[in-house]
């Protein structure tokens, strides 16, 4: 059981959440953050203030998974967030301890499988 | 419009038509914001700017050129060039008003301006704001001035007894068709029929559309050019025939989706305003409750099939303007009476030939706006890009064209003084995108 964070391109959201879908992912947490991963600082200019931006809006992925299922999840991350370019972002899996579903007070692979499976 | 011969200029039409000048001008900054609501929070300002550009821009053009290609002379095409630079625009009452020159050409600018704005919601969030004012200045003459001088400036439209109070010909159809044929040759947003591309802000077009409708009773009501009889006819009109719009739109959505929704009485406002804008004027205010109401269906209807087809006319100029407008073209010619105009009857009331002269814009002038606006578009993307890259247009054009957020935090940015020794110089080695 793992947990894979994807940090991506808030404009690659959407490819990324049909890549998850396409795989069969579905128990997904999503949440905006600002980061600074290398890519290009920005410049803007508020009259007669100029200021470097070093923090480019992200969206990040929070995702519980039994083993089975990493890799297929971590493909496709990469699948719907890669442009190419400096900025598409990064993916770690953590171990994960413990997974409860608060309905049925189920645990560990039995919370992180779907209802249905 | 009056036609007294060798008017002097009287004060109070004066008055009334300084404020009336004043309340259109406010309507850009206003559609600004209507139309800023409308789009993703990452292209606010852009959106924005494009009608604060159309302002600079179409100010001077009008000024230089555009304002005499549409009013100076009888030629059937277009006017002549006497009044380039203002030449012999002065204190002296314009030919058949009572106020100065002066204020009648500051009147038409606003016209033009507000018209090239409208414009810019049919490309907005991808085009590049260098190409959008290239665009504007040359729009503004080509096809704002051409128009202008069919329906007001004594081109063969208005030789020919066509009816047009405010600008159903040049405001109205001349920015619908024009929207059209820019969305087509800029080309659909990269993510348009894939993604939900949602307003960001409701508010602001709620309130956009409140300051629009506010203007517009200078807009409607100034086109008489005095406080006369047709001027405040379009006054109350503006009142009037929103509100019937609105109720119809709310049967509508009711119909289709079980809601009243927010951003569809917005648009209902707008399609109202611009129904009566043509026929304020020449009709009564029964006919105008009524025409208000029927107006809401054709818009309602192209409003809703547009998002269906692959043209990203994004922000429905077409269906708020370019349908409404014509149908309140058509409308003139079935419903004006002369017991209300003092001008002309309709063909309910008798005169058939009035309709024909109402068909005839109808479809000259679509077909005008459309072509011109297409050959104007495709000339200057010839020579220089269009459009904003996918990499740029993914980032937000806030940012790519202007260097400014809309929402800016603060969180991350470091000040740039020169004490500091925090250089603008760009730090990581990236390729640029273009």
């Amino acid at each position: 059981m793992k947990l894979v964070i994807g940090i991506v391109r808030p404009e690659k959201a959407n490819d990324v959440l049909e890549a998850l879908y396409r795989a069969e992912v579905r128990g997904v947490s999503i949440s905006r953050v600002q980061g600074h991963g290398g890519e290009l600082d920005r410049v803007e200019n508020y009259r007669g203030t100029t200021v470097k931006v070093g923090l480019a809006e992200k969206v990040r992925f929070e995702i519980a998974v039994s083993d089975d299922f990493v890799d297929p999840t971590v493909e496709a991350l990469c699948e719907g967030a890669r442009t190419g370019e400096v900025g598409d972002g990064k993916i770690f899996v953590l171990p994960l301890e413990r997974a409860v579903r608060i309905r049925t007070s189920e645990t560990d692979v039995g919370a992180v499988t779907p209802v249905g499976k | 419009m009056s036609f007294l011969a060798a008017a002097q200029v009287d004060s109070g039409d004066t008055a009334w038509m300084l404020v009336a000048t004043a309340l259109v001008l406010m309507m850009t900054p206003a559609l600004g914001l209507f139309y800023a609501g409308l789009v993703r929070s990452k292209n606010t300002l852009n959106t924005f700017m494009m009608c604060i550009a159309a302002i600079a821009i179409a100010a001077v053009t009008w000024a230089a050129v555009g304002y005499s290609l549409a009013f100076d002379g009888t030629g059937d095409l277009v006017g002549g060039l006497g009044h380039a630079f203002l030449n012999g625009v002065t204190f002296e009452p314009r030919d058949g008003t009572t106020i100065p020159h002066l204020v009648f050409f500051a009147f038409q600018a606003t016209f033009c301006i507000i018209t090239v704005a409208l414009v810019s919601g049919a490309v907005v969030e991808r085009m590049r704001f260098d190409a959008f004012m290239v665009f504007a200045a040359l729009w503004s003459v080509l096809v704002y001035a051409v128009l202008a001088h069919w329906g007001f400036g004594g081109g063969w439209l208005m030789e020919n007894g066509t009816l047009d109070f405010a600008g159903g010909i040049a405001v109205e159809m001349g920015s619908g068709f024009s929207a059209l044929a820019a969305a087509l040759v800029v080309g659909a947003r990269k993510d348009y029929g894939r993604q939900a591309l949602l307003p960001h802000n409701a508010v602001y077009v709620l309130l956009g559309a409140g300051l629009l409708w506010f203007g517009w009773f200078g807009f409607n009501g100034g086109s008489g050019f005095s406080t006369g009889d047709n001027g405040v006819l379009a006054f109350v009109n503006t009142l009037l025939t929103p509100a019937a719009t609105l109720i119809v739109w709310f049967v509508l959505d009711l119909w289709r989706g079980r809601q009243v929704t927010a951003i569809g009485a917005a648009t209902a406002i707008i399609v109202g305003c611009v129904v009566i804008t043509p026929a304020g004027g020449f009709i009564s205010p029964g006919w105008a409750l009524l025409l208000g109401a029927i107006a809401a269906i054709p818009s309602y209807a192209v409003i809703m099939g547009r998002p269906r087809t692959r043209v990203d006319e994004t922000l429905d100029v077409l269906g708020a303007h370019g349908i409404a407008g014509l149908t309140g073209i058509v409308a003139i010619g079935l419903f004006a009476q002369t017991s209300w105009n003092g001008v002309a009857d309709g063909a309910l009331y008798g005169d058939a030939h009035q309709l024909l002269w109402q068909v005839i814009p109808a479809i000259a002038v679509p077909a005008y706006a459309f072509g011109a606006t297409f050959v104007l578009l495709k000339a200057i993307g010839a020579v220089m890009p269009l459009r904003a890259s996918e990499h740029q247009e993914a980032l937000g054009m806030d940012t790519t064209q202007h260097g400014e957020e809309a929402y800016a935090s603060g969180e991350g940015a470091i000040l740039v003084t020169p004490e500091a020794g925090i250089d603008v110089e760009l730090p990581v080695a990236q390729p640029q995108a273009t």
